[in-house]
């Protein structure tokens, strides 16, 4: 039995009115000390399935329609809101996209540190401090006695993001899931928070789940990559297989819009053409048929289903990308000794 | 922050000086006069010249704000024409009891209020929403005076749970040290006579904190409805806190920011509320004394209490936004 088992997961939101089919039915298993990543474009459902397996969803107008979140064998949906809060924050801990916003503005950084020590541990006010010591050396924040009494604001973009890990993994969750962690810092930071985020994960053995719309991001993390489309997985494989054979057009599509250093110069970054899907429909067909070049009338009448296409790779697509393109496209080397 | 009190006491010269200036002017631009008040309409017209001979009212007005700014700044705010005591002795006297009541109403206005617009918010558009809208509403329209004549026909004269004008009982003597009451009643340990004052107090502080009320219920509502939306709330529920915790530390001590400035700037409004309310109630304060400052055309009164007024009111507000950088550390003064 893995660590946690995710079947079928379905999300709505009610606004005004209308229904968004945010998360159609995501199933996936992450074992302990996995590293998952769930790739996506803004608006496909990542962060949404994250909240809802939290039980933090937006309220009311957020709702888990249907499926399961089976965490060490418990069914979190299931649960009652003291329970789930049990493990919120203690077994499952999350860090967010924007430290800006994600640190209360009014509280030292010691308080918002040793808050969740104290409830879930029971540690007292002086354990806490040093354990919050502790945390905040192990993220890389120095002279740390000192800087617990510091505000959010007297600390950089990187720093707080350092600040909001050290929270996420004080209780030693057994899980970690990070959306989006370094959207929001420059690109030399972003390194950084990336480093720290793999260091620990190993030194903890913590699973982790890295929430990112950026392929580059996951390279260099996580050992599985999922990637996400109008609240469903279109594609799933070891990260080294994804990258070396994507099968679905949307992944392919991805791909190719990441800037490469070994492209010829003057190629142009090629965007996904479209816009993303309206979600306040319930899907029929293939929910990427509109942008993709390789959609047929059964792309648009029936839903393709995730199925193996080869050992561990899944893709839920009619009409997978051939060989051919992948090579015109620039995304696999051709055969070696012929001009690049 | 040493510095910014001083800068900010030192601000209030200026403000001071204007405004003696202009109370002065309008203090002046009243038909009538202090002569024609005390004499009333059928004296003579020397005797007039006479009285104003006697209170320098003849001189020219610019030689009569020298001499009364000269005085204000010794400290001076002059003497009644009425009474003949000096401004400052009567306010002394006066202000305790409006001091009490405005405390006493800002109180049940924060007490109330605060809750009020928190639920409210949790409940967004619910039942409790809608109703704390339509009874705000209510609130903030309603004129002081008429709801505190409401509140006296049923509670005094109808059902005679409370008293209905005073701030003690007649028969009951109490040294007042201190002018506030409550405080003179636990000095003397004569509960008796606290239950009496809190009494007496309760009708009137209602009559005058229902305006604020409903202001500090709509802002701490609208305040907690944007911090409810804060990812930082959202982290705060990530960490498996109970709703408490989330509520109180992460919440409301955000959400409270805008209403402490608020509760500054309702200190002017409650002191002109207070000049009505303590007319209905009888309240022996700055109010009512002030109220006959004007039939009387009592001008050093007039002009000492206005800017007193003034004075507290900015006080009040250095206070709080003192109080708004200990809530809010992204906010340093120096």
């Amino acid at each position: 039995m893995a660590l946690l088992e995710v079947r079928d997961l379905a999300v709505k939101f009610a606004t005004r009115g209308k229904t968004v089919h945010a998360v159609n039915g995501i199933s996936f298993d992450l074992e302990a000390g996995q590293t998952l990543g769930i790739v996506g474009e803004s608006g496909c459902g990542k962060s949404v399935s994250s909240l809802a397996m939290l039980g933090i969803l937006p309220r009311p107008a957020g709702r888990v329609t249907g499926g399961s979140v089976r965490f060490d064998g418990t069914d979190l949906l299931g649960l009652s809101d003291a329970k789930l809060r049990d493990i919120r924050g203690n077994d499952l801990a999350m860090v967010f996209q924007d430290p800006m916003t994600s640190l209360n503005p009014v509280l030292t950084v010691g308080r918002q540190l040793t808050e969740s020590l104290r409830s879930h541990l029971g540690m007292s006010k002086r354990e806490a401090r040093d354990e919050a010591v502790s945390l905040l050396d192990r993220v890389g924040i120095n002279d740390a006695r000192s800087r617990l009494r510091s505000y959010p604001h007297q600390f950089s973009g990187g720093m707080r993001q350092r600040v909001m890990i050290a929270m996420a993994i004080s209780c030693r969750p057994k899980v970690l899931i990070a959306d989006e962690p370094t959207t929001a810092l420059d690109v030399t930071i972003q390194a950084q928070i990336l480093d720290l985020l793999r260091g620990l994960v190993a030194a903890e053995g913590m699973a982790l789940i890295l929430i990112t719309h950026d392929l580059g991001v996951v390279a260099g993390v996580c050992e599985r990559t999922n990637v996400m489309y109008a609240g469903r997985f279109v594609e799933t494989a070891p990260t080294g297989k994804l990258f070396a054979d994507p099968k679905h057009p949307y992944t392919v599509g991805l791909l190719k819009s990441v800037p490469r250093l070994d492209a010829r110069r003057k190629q142009r970054l090629s965007p996904i053409a479209g816009a993303p899907r309206d979600l306040t429909s319930a899907p029929t067909g293939c929910a990427f048929a509109p942008r993709c070049t390789y959609a047929t009338p059964e792309s648009w009448d029936q839903l393709p289903l995730l199925r193996e296409i080869a050992p561990d790779h899944h893709v839920a697509c009619w009409n997978p990308v051939p060989e051919a393109d992948l090579v015109t496209a620039g995304l696999r080397p051709a055969a070696r000794g012929e001009p690049a | 922050m040493l510095r910014y009190v001083a800068k900010r006491l030192l601000l209030l010269v200026p403000v001071l000086i204007g405004l003696s200036f202009l109370v002065f002017i309008f203090v002046r631009s009243l038909p009538g006069g202090p002569a024609i008040a005390l004499l009333g309409e059928r004296a003579t017209e020397e005797s007039v010249q006479a009285i104003e001979r006697q209170l320098g009212l003849d001189q020219p007005l610019p030689v009569q704000y020298l001499r009364y700014a000269r005085n204000l700044a010794g400290g001076n705010l002059g003497s009644s024409v009425l009474t003949r005591q000096p401004v400052s002795t009567e306010l002394r006297q006066k202000f305790p009891a409006t001091m009490e009541l405005a405390i006493a109403a800002m109180l049940f206005a924060i007490g109330a209020g605060v809750p009020l617009g928190f639920v409210a918010a949790k409940r967004y558009q619910g039942v409790l929403d809608n109703a704390s809208l339509v009874a705000s509403l209510i609130g903030i329209s309603f004129p002081v005076f008429f709801l505190a004549l409401i509140m006296k026909y049923v509670f005094a004269v109808r059902l005679g749970w409370l008293p209905s004008i005073g701030r003690l009982d007649v028969t009951r003597s109490l040294a007042h040290p201190t002018g506030f009451y409550l405080l003179d009643a636990v000095l003397a340990r004569d509960w008796d006579a606290f239950v009496d004052v809190l009494a007496h107090l309760l009708m009137p502080a209602i009559a005058l904190g229902t305006i604020p009320l409903a202001i500090i219920a709509r802002i701490t509502r609208a305040a907690t409805l944007d911090v409810l939306s804060e990812d930082y709330v959202r982290t705060a529920r990530a960490k498996g806190l109970s709703g408490g915790v989330v509520n109180r530390r992460h919440v409301l001590r955000n959400a409270l920011l805008p209403v402490v400035t608020v509760i500054g700037l309702q200190t002017g409004l409650l002191l002109t509320g207070a000049v009505l309310t303590e007319t209905v109630f009888a309240w022996p304060g700055v109010g009512t004394w002030m109220l006959n400052a004007i039939r009387n055309r009592d001008y050093a009164v007039l002009q000492g209490g206005i800017v007193f007024f003034a004075f507290i009111v900015v006080l009040v507000n250095l206070v709080v936004d003192l109080s708004y950088a200990l809530l809010n550390p992204r906010i340093r003064y120096r």
